[in-house]
């Protein structure tokens, strides 16, 4: 085994153990952290990958930011332990373990079957491979060709930002009118004013 | 991947520098604190730490003395002070979480120095390459990645002592943290903007980038100054320092997070805020100082030999002490804010100040790449 397989073995159970630690931990605040180790754990998967600015943004988001946030809310409500008691909120755990179970088994079955599926292709050929994989890296790179720009497809931040800006421009204008929607969302319901001050 | 001598050479310099940069971090963190009490002390017309002294250094004539009244030795008499106090731990801490938190506070505080670049390294041919732990292409990106995990040592320490005022301290810690994180990540976009314009050199979001695009030109502090203002600001607010220090203002919340630490735990906490004022200003002197660079459109007046790289790393380290000392200064001259004050001063002036820079520099930058004659 040589020093990346084991740095991946490494991480990996960082964020699978970090992740079960977080479901099955008791405290909120233990559970928070936990994710947090978990998140951590996947942005060195990416930076394994080469990925690097996806890791940072792993990091930056949710690890700085939004668990920042949640801690925050943890603390500020003082939850204590074990808060989820009741008998409805059991039965929803249940459903929510059964659909993430079903969704688990289908994404094993997606895989091995997957797996199975460039060995069928690679007898034909390597061009149709990648053609039918899911990231069309082939295509990008014709496009970026034709329009006179010489940015190949690459983990860089410019061919990210080009691919972001230029080629899915109309999705990321899509989830910023989302965010922007409920951004108003939270506004006008975390007020509490009853008309006589601000309007 | 097979491991050979030469892999495990290259691995072990590598780890032989790192640990001589941290040395060099916490040294600095630790005069710091010296500079901070000598400061303090002159500005308030005191004369400061001035009787800690090693036993021979001290017989030395005259150079002795004055190292004596410099108050040189003190961070090693404070160190050891910090050792070797009785350690006392509350009964009513979370235990866990009140033993991790100094180290999570000090972890992020010495990790964002590894894509800080320092100086530049010249071979035979005269070519110059940079002097960096790692040269990471979104080196700023990583900086406010593990900046902004520095939280949570505030938020854990703050949490986890189980008592009203550290437990204030760290809410209104988190509070700060993400809102002037907004108005720094801004501030910054703009200078990046300018300095990977269309057809430039440099690569986007790269430190290294920034400083050479630096050389034999302005500095960024001159073309960005709205920018270095917010960056500045925000610098004090991330770091905790005075005009911000709401997680541990001492006149209203005793100690603020750390009001349950005592011995070396509450040392390591003192070192990270030192290590974080350090890196910060090593940040701002990167950015928009020119980093090892002379003056602004004077180029470089050492050779191209290791004497240059040495006086430049040693200008390097000449701006970010003057930094230092720039954030002392302002520690002992403007009061503290309100904590309304702070969140206002943070969403409803510097957020809307640093979009307006954005909007204009982006303006600026298209309207220049607009006109083929002006090349910024």
């Amino acid at each position: 085994m040589s020093g990346p397989d084991l740095l991946f073995y490494f991480f990996a159970t960082l964020s699978l153990g970090g992740g079960l630690l977080m479901v099955f931990s008791r405290h909120p605040v233990s559970a928070a952290l936990f994710m947090i180790v978990s998140l951590v754990g996947v942005a060195s998967l990416f930076v394994l990958l080469d990925a690097f600015f996806l890791a940072i943004l792993q990091v930056l988001v949710y690890a700085g930011a939004v668990m920042v946030l949640f801690l925050f809310i943890i603390m500020l409500l003082d939850v204590g332990p074990g808060g989820a008691k009741a008998s409805r909120l059991k039965f929803l755990s249940g459903v929510a373990g059964l659909i993430s179970v079903g969704l688990l088994v289908i994404l094993l079955l997606d895989l091995s079957l997957g797996a199975m599926e460039p060995s069928d292709c690679s007898a034909d050929g390597c061009e149709d491979c990648s053609e039918t994989s899911a990231f069309a890296w082939p295509e990008i790179r014709e496009e970026t060709a034709a329009n006179g720009n010489s940015l190949v497809f690459s983990p860089s931040v410019k061919a990210f930002g080009f691919g972001l800006l230029a080629k899915y421009m109309l999705p990321l204008q899509v989830a910023g009118f989302l965010l922007l929607a409920a951004m108003v969302g939270v506004i006008i319901l975390s007020r509490k004013s009853t008309g006589e001050e601000g309007g | 991947m097979e491991f050979n001598p030469e892999m495990l050479l290259q691995l072990g310099l590598k780890v032989l520098f790192a640990f001589t940069m941290v040395g060099a971090v916490m040294t600095m963190a630790g005069y710091s604190v010296l500079a901070e009490r000598k400061v303090s002390a002159w500005m308030q017309g005191r004369v400061g730490p001035n009787r800690t002294a090693l036993p021979f250094v001290e017989n030395i004539p005259f150079i002795g003395s004055f190292l004596k009244g410099l108050g040189i030795f003190q961070p090693l008499a404070d160190g050891l002070k910090f050792l070797f106090k009785e350690e006392i731990v509350p009964g009513h801490v979370n235990k866990v979480y009140y033993y991790m938190a100094p180290l999570v506070a000090l972890v992020p505080a010495l990790t964002t120095m590894t894509v800080l670049p320092f100086g530049q390294y010249y071979d035979e041919a005269g070519n110059s390459s940079p002097l960096i732990l790692a040269n990471l292409e979104v080196g700023i990106l990583f900086i406010f990645a593990v900046s902004s995990l520095g939280v949570y040592g505030i938020v854990l320490a703050g949490w986890s002592s189980n008592s009203k005022y550290p437990f204030l301290g760290g809410i209104r810690s988190s509070a700060q943290m993400i809102s002037y994180e907004l108005a720094m990540g801004l501030s910054l976009l703009p200078v990046f903007l300018w300095v990977s314009v269309p057809g430039s050199e440099a690569s986007a979001l790269s430190l290294v980038g920034i400083v050479s695009s630096q050389n034999d030109s302005a500095w960024l502090l001159l073309i960005q100054p709205v920018s270095a203002l917010i960056f500045l600001i925000a610098l004090f607010a991330e770091t905790n320092r005075l005009p911000f220090d709401m997680p541990e203002s001492e006149t209203d919340l005793v100690g603020g997070f750390h009001t349950e630490y005592g011995s070396f735990k509450f040392g390591i906490f003192f070192v990270a805020e030192y290590a974080h004022i350090v890196v910060g200003s090593a940040i701002f002197t990167t950015i928009f100082l020119g980093g090892w660079h002379f003056l602004p459109w004077i180029a470089d007046p050492w050779p191209a030999t290791w004497v240059g790289t040495l006086l430049g790393i040693g200008w390097f380290l000449a701006k970010t002490a003057f930094l230092i000392f720039f954030f002392i200064w302002i520690r002992w001259t403007i009061p503290r804010f309100r904590y309304d004050q702070v969140m206002s001063i943070g969403w409803t002036k510097l957020l809307p100040l640093a979009l307006i820079n954005l909007i204009v520099y982006v303006l600026l930058v298209t309207w220049l790449d607009q006109t083929p004659s002006a090349t910024p």
